[in-house]
């Protein structure tokens, strides 16, 4: 058993252990939505909280139903099918009872099934064997984490609009250096705290 | 110019000698998942501070979307289009199950390095996108040689950018020696995360500065 504080991984997969940034995770998105800071924003939003909720979800369901039965090989197709499933409710539910959030987050909702730091979060949690409270703080954390690199590569981004940059630069390459500079960044904060 | 225009029209045709050849081509060097696209890029920066770590990840990747994408094509007739993604995901889990359970079997170290990047080869854009767009519509055989050359761009790539980052972090290729350390001193950097994201960055950067610039129909930023 993992007996790390829940509040160091909350923190932790903020700053030191970011999804994004030291795990790589959620690239696709990462890099298709961070042009306005506005979308950056509705995204974090959007995959903080499904983080959040699928994580919870998917730890529950592997603890009481995949582990007594013996089948935790089947766990990929588990969480997959939870995290597709929970975001078409939240997409229904958010539909039917706040249409204006929906106009706000409904786009970016389909996209996050696919969104690998979903699903890489409940892959962690079962790899580093957190418990009940752990893995929601890990959730949190993961998608906080997100937020907060997709929102600084859309500031990022917004400003290099001005910028001339090279030709052969333009597109995924300086996107890339950038966000290399980002993740060196955040390792200035490996001192600070630390997690398995 | 032509070739990058023509890119992600997959022409449906059927397996001539040809035919393959375009196929396999199409998927490792004109069209390749990774550079062009910008596709499963998650996985491929994770797992290359190694060279044997690429080169595991890249077989995984290939076996999955040669497999997945043969089957999705031997039952394309028999799916409701409206239920396809559904199938297709459970096809791409089973395999990635299948290969992640092999490896647990067989390769224990490796499958613990590799940790969660095995398993989310079922959200990599790559065998999805493939499995949709070109499995959906052509028969097995082409459908399968689709996976193995995208599965191909997609590993060759990633041995690539695992060569520069292991033989720059580490000294070493494969675990052997190269730089011996009385020479070299072995660059963390490189093996850490912004390592990955600066040798993709450079190595997109020399892919488009090698090819034509495509730049003036391309958005600024």
């Amino acid at each position: 058993m993992n007996t790390t504080p829940a509040l160091v991984i909350l923190i932790a997969s903020i700053l030191t252990n970011n999804i994004l940034l030291a795990s790589f995770l959620g690239m696709c998105s990462f890099l298709a939505c961070s042009t306005k800071l506005e979308t950056a924003f509705g995204l974090g939003v959007a995959v903080t909280f499904v983080m959040v909720c699928t994580t919870t979800l998917n730890y529950l369901l592997y603890q009481y139903v995949l582990v007594p039965l013996g089948i935790e090989f089947l766990a990929f197709i588990l969480f997959i099918a939870v995290i597709a499933a929970f975001v078409q409710f939240v997409e229904m539910f958010v539909e039917r009872y706040s249409p204006k959030l929906y106009y706000a987050l409904g786009i970016f909702l389909p996209l996050i099934t696919v969104n690998c730091a979903i699903l890489g979060a409940s892959l962690f949690m079962v790899i580093r064997q957190y418990n009940l409270i752990q893995s929601a703080a890990f959730g949190l954390g993961g998608g906080i984490g997100f937020w907060v690199a997709i929102m600084l590569m859309a500031g990022l981004r917004e400003k290099m609009g001005y910028s001339n940059v090279p030709v052969p630069l333009r597109g995924t390459a300086i996107l890339m250096l950038i966000t290399g500079v980002i993740a060196m960044t955040f390792m200035g904060f490996a001192g600070m705290i630390s997690m398995q | 110019m032509s070739e990058s225009t023509k890119s992600s029209g997959c022409c449906g045709g059927c397996g001539s000698g040809i035919k393959c050849m375009q196929i396999i081509e199409d998927g490792t060097l004109k069209n390749n998942p990774i550079i062009h696209q910008v596709l499963g890029v998650c996985s491929a920066l994770a797992v290359t501070g190694r060279v044997e770590n690429a080169i595991v990840m890249g077989i995984a990747l290939i076996f999955v979307a040669m497999m997945s994408n043969l089957i999705v094509s031997l039952i394309r007739n028999l799916m409701p289009r409206r239920i396809r993604m559904v199938v297709e995901v459970a096809i791409i889990a089973t395999f990635v199950i299948i290969f992640d359970q092999l490896l647990k079997a067989f390769y224990w170290d490796m499958s613990r390095q590799l940790g969660p990047y095995v398993g989310l080869i079922i959200t990599n854009c790559i065998v999805m996108g493939r499995a949709e767009a070109y499995a959906t519509q052509n028969p097995p055989l082409p459908a399968m040689l689709d996976g193995i050359a995208n599965g191909l761009g997609y590993a060759v790539i990633l041995v690539l950018i695992a060569c520069f980052r292991e033989l720059l972090g580490a000294g070493t290729l494969l675990g052997i020696t190269i730089l011996p350390a009385s020479h070299y001193t072995p660059n963390i950097l490189m093996v850490l995360a912004p390592g990955a994201f600066f040798t993709a960055g450079f190595l997109i950067w020399i892919i488009n500065a090698i090819r034509q610039p495509r730049a003036e129909t391309e958005e600024t930023a």
